[in-house]
């Protein structure tokens, strides 16, 4: 039998810093975010792959930290909700989602800003089908999401200009 | 009237925080030396406890507490009327889920996996699986409580001679609905942190709606004094109804945390939060409605059948509910309502998003379609020659104050081209339309008192800084910035420069929760009061050092000036300063409580409001006749809002109406399937994921026109009422009407699937009633109904003794 070690101690890439941290093998990169990191920006709604609250960047792609295991990313470069803004300057995606109303409770927003933003930085130029497809993993409750579509779009038109 | 923040479109004051990742959830507090907890949940839906052994769990190297059912010997329940849960199990659990150990360890997995070491010995009892097992089955008895057998609650009401009226009637329509039981599916699961703090005191951090319920009801649960305990509502992450409950976890963090001086957190997992549900009742209910031959309502008699699952929660209110408000959206001379709610084997269901009346909505607006179809009338004409009055009296003694219905019809009638549309568009291709009111807050609170419903409190200080505090509760509709919004537009200041301490029992007055629609209105009057308390206070101050009278400044845009010479003027800082040199420290609070009702008789606490908000919906569906799916590409609603506090919010607030209510009329439902006998038979939830339960995505939800129908109240703060469940209301019957017009088939049963769709075009195709819907309605044993005078027939709003009522079985 393998011995399993108590804690792992490695380094991480967070947010263009670099995050040593020990954890526990078992742990996703979602409870490493959140409980040994204290990013806590990053949610949950299911840690089952269900609901996309926990996504964030790995490699500038977006990915559900709860199906991530935090072991498998050492030397990756993660992004989260709060290496977003420049310093006190909000990204111009989440400018748009608190003037339009695309957060309302704000649990799926970190989830859907860092999808989104994985979106317009490979493109400006998207048509409203390609933004539904691009966010239909990340279940919002409160909205109906058509508020989180026009701050996307707006994101896009503000980023352009 | 013209306003300087109200109306408005801004980003809410607390925006940023909710993009930057900052806003604080209950699930994201961590404290030193913080301890974890997890439930042993009842894999029985229906069992008696023989034994528990949870030796080999305690221990369990960094297990610190095991508690049981034995360690909290007082029951609790959100309503006084229903004090029949215990934190863990006492002796019997009553659905798969119930909770019935609690380990608290140094970490989650350390917790979970003690949990496996818990031997539990069970006596398993009969299930009973819904409402008519229920009153078929009397024993065995879920609770010991209750009207009789498995009824927990039974009951009828008559305005007027419904009987009579019906039968002088043109026409009679008698149709039976049954609407689905479905989840609230906050996207953030229920979480609780409790602490002792330095002096021995209990803080609990929890995700609820309701934090002074809870501190109430804790007290109670815990025997110990209010004031030992601090409950701080952390912003939800989503509520919808499913977090006004005290929950078993609130408790047993709280017990656990007081036990072992150290801070305890729980938080549930998915799985876990369809077994708290608390969701909408699955309701089975009969109508019959009299109409003239011009279509006009003669009278209606109302019965509904609850499936309350295995406890009370806010069931006395649901059941209310489930008739109440069917008499104020049209003019309904007569009206009669029987209700019964019984106890079944399943998670206890209590109030989402439109508590109780989503159900008899559904199927009044369907009826009213049918109504039309048979007399050959236009649905909306229909309903336009109805709207009820500003300022009437409901059959069932409820005010009514503002009513933008019409102006609603017509809005959404000539921005969908319904007139050269319904029942014009090409086959499979449908177009459908239903209305709605709903409460503006609940009249009475849940718990007997003369207390106010919402208090503020404000301070300012020198540093020219107004702090606001309440006890309402931001669970993502804006209460914070409805609150900002009130105090700004009275004192003349940006939002952005108030600070708002809100949901802690410790530091803000009692208000009453998030829910019943309740926040704008009660917290915005409160608030109101409690500003222009304030700016008396600086205007007096202001106008000595002017040397004007306080009556001609104005307070607008951070500035105190004579309103004829704006010149003259004083920084609001400045203001403040001269405020509190000549008054001493600056406060004032502010207080609200909703009018008396006119009604008297008992039972007529549960449907009063200040005001009711009005919607009116149009849904186009094209339905696939080969598969039965429906699609709908576009929405329209309009929603009588009274007046719009800021559009951005109010239109999230609607859209999100439109969307859960489409989720509703379509696809949700929460639903329950037997194991295989030799595996216990158990009734077990079908599908307790988000995976399974399935909502709409991005992909699937339709363009939505909204308007916002502005028609005042008096009751309301600036005019404003609510938005927050109003709009959901209209949406699954207009739905189910656009299937009609499409197809020519009748769903009375939600959700409208497409299985549903495709037996109804089979059996049209044969020729037969091309109907899917429950085929009739129970004997339930409603009592005698309570009689009650119409206010249009001489009534005075008490119970009339009747010698020729008889009971309706």
């Amino acid at each position: 039998m393998v011995a399993i070690p108590q804690c792992v101690q490695l380094e991480l890439t967070v947010n263009g810093e670099a995050a040593p941290v020990s954890f526990a093998p078992y742990k996703t990169l979602l409870e490493v975010l959140r409980e040994d990191l204290g990013l806590t920006g990053t949610k949950h709604g299911c840690e089952l792959g269900e609901c996309g609250a926990c996504a964030v960047l790995i490699d500038g792609e977006p990915q559900l930290s709860c199906l991530v295991l935090g072991v498998a990313c050492a030397g990756k470069h993660i992004e989260t909700v709060e290496g977003l803004a420049n310093g006190a300057e909000l990204h111009p995606l989440q400018a748009a989602f608190a003037d339009l109303g695309a957060a309302q409770c704000g649990y799926c927003t970190p989830g859907i800003l860092m999808t989104a933003k994985a979106l317009l930085d490979k493109n400006l130029d998207l048509t409203r089908d390609q933004i539904k497809e691009a966010i239909s993993g990340n279940l919002c409750r409160c909205t109906g999401y058509l508020q989180i579509f026009e701050a996307i779009e707006e994101a896009a038109k503000r980023m352009k200009a | 009237m013209s306003f300087k923040v109200i109306g408005k479109p801004r980003r809410r004051v607390d925006g940023r925080a909710k993009v930057t990742g900052q806003t604080r959830f209950a699930d994201d507090i961590v404290l030193p030396r913080m301890l974890h907890c997890r439930l042993l949940r009842s894999p029985h839906p229906h069992a008696e406890i023989e034994s528990i052994d949870t030796a080999r769990a305690a221990a369990r190297p960094g297990v610190q507490l095991v508690l049981t059912g034995k360690d909290f010997p007082v029951p609790f329940g959100i309503m006084p009327v229903s004090q029949d849960e215990f934190p863990l199990a006492n002796g019997k659990v009553r659905y798969v889920g119930d909770p019935i150990a609690a380990v608290i360890a140094k970490d989650e997995q350390t917790a979970a996996e003690a949990l496996d070491l818990i031997e539990v010995k069970f006596n398993i009892l009969k299930t009973i699986a819904d409402s008519q097992e229920a009153l078929l089955n009397p024993e065995p008895r879920i609770h010991e409580y209750g009207e009789k057998g498995n009824i927990h609650r039974i009951q009828a009401y008559e305005f007027g001679d419904v009987d009579e009226a019906l039968a002088n009637s043109a026409h009679v329509f008698d149709d039976v609905f049954f609407y689905e039981g479905n989840t609230h599916l906050p996207i953030e699961q229920h979480a609780a942190v409790a602490a002792p703090d330095g002096e021995g005191k209990l803080t609990l951090w929890s995700s609820t709606q309701v934090p002074h319920y809870i501190h109430r009801a804790l007290a109670r649960a815990l025997q110990l004094p209010a004031a030992q305990i601090r409950v701080i509502a952390c912003p939800n992450g989503g509520g919808f109804g499913g977090k006004c409950d005290l929950h078993n976890h609130e408790i047993v963090v709280s017990r656990a945390a007081l036990r072992l001086g150290r801070p305890v957190k729980i938080c549930l997992n998915r799985e876990e939060v369809f077994y708290m549900h608390r969701g909408r009742h699955p309701v089975l209910m009969r109508m019959r409605t009299g109409v003239t031959k011009e279509g006009m309502l003669t009278g209606m008699h109302v019965q509904t059948l609850l499936d309350g699952g295995g406890y009370g929660s806010y069931g006395a209110a649901s059941t209310f509910y489930t008739g109440v408000l069917q008499p104020v959206t049209y003019q309904l001379p007569r009206y009669k309502f029987d209700a019964c709610r019984t106890f079944t084997n399943k998670p206890p269901c209590g109030p989402k998003r439109g508590h109780g009346t989503p159900q008899p909505r559904f199927g009044q607006e369907v009826q009213l379609d049918k109504i039309a179809e048979k007399l050959k009338l236009d649905p909306a004409e229909l309903r336009l020659n109805m709207v009820e009055k500003p300022g009437a009296l409901t059959a069932n003694w409820l005010k009514i104050g503002s009513i933008g219905l019409a102006e609603c019809i017509r809005q959404v009638v000539a921005r969908s081209d319904w007139k050269n549309r319904y029942g014009r568009l090409p086959a499979g291709r449908g177009i459908g339309l239903a209305c709605s009111s709903y409460l503006s807050g609940a009249g009475l609170p849940i718990y007997w008192n003369k207390m106010p419903h919402s208090g503020v409190q404000l301070l300012a200080d020198r540093s020219g800084q107004v702090t606001v505090f309440c006890g309402a509760t931001e669970i993502g509709q804006g209460s914070d910035d409805v609150l900002a919004a009130m105090v700004a537009e009275v004192l003349g200041m940006d939002p952005y420069d108030i600070r708002c301490v809100t949901g802690d029992t410790a530091l803000t007055p009692v208000d009453l929760g998030s829910y019943s629609s309740r926040v704008t209105v009660m917290m915005g009057n409160a608030a109101i009061q409690a500003a222009e308390k304030l700016k008396a206070q600086i205007g007096d101050a202001a106008a000595e050092q002017l040397e004007v009278l306080p009556a001609r400044l104005s307070f607008s845009q951070g500035r105190v000036f004579v309103t004829e010479n704006p010149d003259k003027f004083l920084s609001f800082k400045e203001a403040i300063e001269f405020a509190e040199a000549k008054f001493g420290t600056l406060g004032a609070v502010g207080s609200y409580s909703p009018p008396r009702s006119p009604g008297r008789y008992k039972g007529a606490g549960v449907g009063p409001s200040p005001a009711y908000s009005y919607s009116a919906c149009i849904i186009e569906a094209e339905v696939d006749q080969a598969t039965g799916w429906i699609a709908v590409p576009k929405i329209w609603i309009a929603h009588d809002i009274g007046r719009t506090v800021n559009p951005v919010l109010a239109r999230g607030q609607v859209e999100g109406s439109v969307y859960m209510g489409l989720a509703e009329a379509l696809m949700e439902e929460q639903v329950f399937r037997r194991l295989p006998p030799k595996m216990s038979h158990a009734l077990v939830h079908k599908i307790p994921s988000l995976l399974e339960y399935k909502s709409p995505t991005s992909l699937d939800m339709p363009e939505v026109d909204t308007i916002l129908v502005e028609d005042p109240d008096p009751n309301c703060p600036f005019g404003a009422k609510e938005a927050g469940q109003g709009p959901l209301l209209p949406v699954m019957p207009a739905l189910a009407n656009a299937v009609f017009d499409a197809v020519g088939v009748r769903i009375d049963e939600l959700p409208i699937t497409p299985e549903k769709v495709l037996r109804a075009l089979d059996l049209k195709a044969i020729g037969k009633t091309p109907r899917v819907g429950p085929e009739n309605f129970p004997s339930v044993p409603y009592p005698k109904p309570i009689y009650v005078a119409t206010p249009a027939e001489g009534g005075d709003g008490k119970e009339r003794k009747r010698d020729d009522a008889v009971a309706v079985v």
